[in-house]
């Protein structure tokens, strides 16, 4: 396998950076949303799977700060500043933040979660002022995605839809 | 978690029987609903990590069958019954006395006869748990999704999310016959909700 071909796996509520060519990749998002960041000039990539909108609501002891969406995306800036990368040449793509399941009665805060993530996201990327330039996002379907730090092309598959490039 | 720092193993125990007998009625409810009869493996009790959640079904990209309810009341929760796409058509072939198509699209009727079987067996789970337990469960109205694993399981693991990266599992898997697993039932409760049922069950905490 070559590098152009390497995988970088990112797990539910996990970040990852890549660069040299390698392709990141998230499967399966509902309501978690696929954020990736890249630096056009370096190649450089970076992906978190977002699965909750504020670390507010977190009771967890060791605060995993790649699952929510107003600590994930400082971080992952963060991390990709560390390898060089300049916040003014960075872009935002993301997608899911799906609502999978619809309920009659009572759409409550928990079933409403997929937009949220969204907008937690939105909301956090505009605090950096870094460009959203894509997204594919809402819908009742799940997605797998991929970035390609060779060409920064983000890559969406779903079972309802097959494959979509933004 | 804290909770299983004392007795642990009679705790998985009492889980397992939870789910012995949520799933037994059940089974009984699919197999008079099929006319044939329908066997479950022993359930299993685990705290997993999100990922290996999936896996039990195939995998995060598996393509899956699944019905999803919010069980209410005193102990809330999240319960799925899980099928893979093959077993589904079976089961619907034989529910409804004709082939299903053979394409991936499932017709207006499959999917209400999906969503219906998904009720009668969350409703026969989840009645025989409130009688063992006394506890007041309700379900939800169930809603049901055909597509991937993991995109579908997410949404059981959001109440342990703001907890820590897992989650506590009772897995109960369903046999048709002499086939292989068909289905899973999937019972998450809330973090908060496993005091309340030791308690129900006079398990000392």
């Amino acid at each position: 396998m070559t590098d152009v071909d390497a995988m970088v796996k990112v797990g539910m509520a996990d970040m990852n950076v890549a660069e040299g060519g390698a392709v990141l990749k998230t499967t399966g998002l509902g309501s978690c949303v696929g954020l990736t960041l890249y630096d056009p000039g370096l190649k450089l990539a970076g992906m978190a799977h977002i699965m909750l909108p504020s670390s507010d609501i977190a009771r967890e002891g060791q605060l995993n700060i790649a699952k929510y969406a107003d600590t994930a995306v400082p971080e992952l800036v963060k991390r990709l500043k560390a390898r060089g990368a300049a916040l003014d040449r960075l872009v935002a793509k993301m997608a899911g933040g799906a609502q999978m399941f619809a309920f009659m009665s009572g759409t409550s805060d928990t079933m409403r979660i997929g937009p949220r993530n969204v907008e937690a996201t939105k909301l956090e990327l505009d605090r950096l002022s870094i460009r959203l330039v894509a997204e594919d996002t809402g819908g009742n379907y799940g997605r797998t995605v991929e970035l390609s730090s060779q060409s920064g092309v983000f890559v969406i598959r779903s079972v309802q839809f097959g494959v979509k490039e933004i | 978690m804290n909770l299983f720092r004392n007795n642990a193993d009679f705790k998985l125990d009492v889980l397992r029987e939870v789910g012995n007998i949520g799933a037994g009625n059940a089974a009984t409810a699919l197999s008079t609903l099929l006319n044939k009869p329908v066997d479950m493996a022993v359930p299993t009790v685990n705290l997993l990590p999100f990922e290996k959640i999936s896996e039990r079904v195939g995998g995060s990209e598996a393509v899956v069958v699944a019905i999803f309810l919010r069980v209410e009341g005193d102990s809330p929760g999240n319960m799925f019954f899980i099928i893979n796409r093959e077993p589904a058509r079976r089961i619907l072939q034989d529910l409804l006395g004709f082939s299903a198509a053979e394409n991936e699209q499932y017709t207006e009727l499959e999917l209400s006869a999906l969503n219906e079987i998904g009720n009668i067996l969350a409703g026969s789970y989840l009645s025989s748990l409130a009688d063992f337990t006394g506890l007041r469960l309700t379900p939800t109205v169930p809603s049901l999704a055909v597509d991937m694993a993991g995109a579908i399981l997410s949404y059981g693991l959001l109440q342990f999310g703001t907890m820590g990266d897992d989650a506590l599992l009772i897995d109960t898997t369903f046999l048709e016959g002499q086939e292989d697993t068909d289905g899973h039932f999937f019972l998450i409760p809330d973090p908060d909700s496993f005091e309340k049922l030791f308690r129900a069950l006079g398990v000392p905490i």
